[in-house]
């Protein structure tokens, strides 16, 4: 579980999150919606490290990974996997490289123990056969696969995906989704999702918080969504045809 | 004001450079990698351009000299020999590396740095400016002498075969010109300075890789913006140890 206590970020004069408290649950998708330059991004990237909070509280489990010392922070990160929007593949690297790149740098492993975990979690995300090829070869899918591959090859007890389904069409996009799913549940680890894409929140939603202009304005389930008044969420929601057509068929 | 801090931010980025590698294995791995794409690429092009400077480094000493009854033949090779260790090889062939392997640093860390591929490093716990960067430092550094003392070898036989062939000079006058008044520690000043030129060629160019913000135009343009910083280094550094070694 990570829990977020009055999470504030600036650059510059600009406050992009605005005190955001927050909790993510083990074993779920926990999904970040909002319209682009919500500070979604910065959110995510603050949860992860890559973004440094100017105050709040960020809690993995009990810990507080921003009073971490750097040890700490290493051992914590061992336990983080993380699926970028662009998937962010090593491009000299082939996709078995890839996926055992982790496992090389963080494990005593031998060669054959690491083979052995990256058939084993290529076969996971259904990429069996495509070990020799360079991420250059792969299509955008298959590119997701093999960075979803990697963030797993570590066993991590937390994943965060930064617009996992963004360039996929919507099949492709389904797939990847269910597969999110799947291997949270299997795994029963805390799951994060940013996402703009509201089949995503159809398919696989079981935490939403949506943030606008850096601040929380709603939190709940994807049944809670479709028959809350909240103003802010009613509005992004129903921003389409498709779904003011949904949810007149859910009422 | 940028540039102070810009040059802080460099010095900041070295000294990550220099942490304790989280596994010394991967390191060594890839600093044979470096080799590779760093110095063995980069044979080719040295050795073209030494030797067919070393020769026309000698045909213009020919030129210069070769009316004048009070010069004799054998100091073609003697100025010939003396240009390319002291100056065409280090410095020039550190110049030439600084466009080649400088852009390439500065273009592959920037590729990586825009399509998030360093950050996928810092989130796994990856120290990526010491896995970027160290590699390729250790390798600048311990092959670029190599280069340099090949480029010196290459040079000079260009001398004697442009010399001797255009009959400027005989090969016996040319080996005389080489080995008078050799001062061996010519070529340490040349190999010390090639060390500090491998060293800049490898950092400067990381370090405006490493920060470049914005897509692939911008990565373009921290290579061009490495090659120049790198060759300015290059010239000011060749002042200052010249200063240092040989006054």
């Amino acid at each position: 579980m990570i829990t977020i206590k009055n999470l504030r970020k600036s650059f510059g004069d600009t406050e992009v999150l605005k005190g955001i408290d927050a909790e993510f649950y083990r074993g779920k998708i926990n999904l970040i919606i909002g319209q682009s330059g919500s500070g979604k991004t910065v959110f995510l990237k603050s949860l992860i490290g890559l973004h440094v909070p100017n105050s709040g509280e960020i809690y993995f489990d009990d810990k507080n990974s921003l009073d971490l010392n750097s040890k700490e922070k290493k051992l914590l990160r061992m336990n983080i996997g993380m699926v970028f929007q662009g998937s962010a593949l090593y491009d000299s690297m082939t996709v078995e490289e890839n996926v055992m790149f982790p496992l090389r740098m963080f494990t005593d492993k031998s060669n054959d123990e690491m083979l052995v975990r990256v058939q084993e979690v290529l076969k996971r995300v259904n990429l069996k056969g495509s070990n020799d090829k360079y991420p250059s070869e792969l299509s955008g899918g298959m590119q997701k696969r093999v960075a979803i591959a990697r963030a797993i090859s570590m066993k991590p007890r937390f994943l965060f995906c930064d617009e996992p389904n963004s360039g996929l069409d919507p099949k492709t996009a389904i797939v990847i989704d269910n597969l999110l799913k799947e291997i949270t549940e299997e795994n029963n680890i805390t799951t994060i999702i940013n996402t703009h894409d509201m089949n995503s929140v159809m398919e696989i939603g079981d935490n939403i918080i949506f943030l606008k202009d850096g601040v929380k304005k709603w939190n709940g389930s994807k049944e809670e969504m479709f028959v809350t008044d909240n103003e802010a969420i009613v509005d992004f929601v129903y921003s389409s045809e498709l779904f003011r057509k949904i949810k007149g068929l859910y009422k | 004001m940028a540039y102070i801090e810009s040059i802080g931010k460099y010095f900041l980025l070295l000294k990550e450079v220099f942490r304790k590698p989280e596994k010394t294995k991967v390191y060594i791995d890839l600093y044979f990698r470096e080799i590779e794409d760093l110095g063995l690429s980069s044979f080719g092009l040295v050795a073209f351009f030494s030797f067919f400077i070393g020769a026309v480094v000698s045909l213009q000493m020919a030129f210069n000299m070769g009316d004048n009854p009070f010069i004799a033949n054998y100091y073609i090779a003697l100025s010939t020999r003396e240009s390319i260790i002291l100056e065409f090889s280090p410095t020039i062939i550190s110049i030439i590396l600084a466009g080649k392997v400088g852009s390439y640093i500065a273009s592959s860390i920037g590729a990586m740095r825009v399509t998030e591929q360093i950050d996928a490093l810092e989130v796994m716990g990856v120290n990526s400016i010491s896995y970027l960067i160290a590699p390729k430092v250790a390798a600048a550094v311990t092959f670029f002498p190599l280069l340099v003392m090949s480029s010196m070898v290459l040079g000079i036989f260009g001398g004697w075969f442009a010399s001797v062939f255009s009959g400027v000079v005989s090969t016996t006058e040319y080996v005389i010109g080489l080995q008078m008044s050799f001062k061996p520690f010519y070529v340490v000043y040349a190999l010390i300075k090639t060390v500090f030129f491998a060293f800049v060629i490898a950092t400067i160019p990381a370090y405006f890789g490493y920060y470049v913000k914005g897509g692939s135009l911008e990565v373009g343009r921290s290579a061009t913006k490495a090659v120049v910083w790198t060759t300015v280094a290059i010239i000011l550094i060749n002042y200052v140890l010249t200063q240092l070694l040989l006054v």
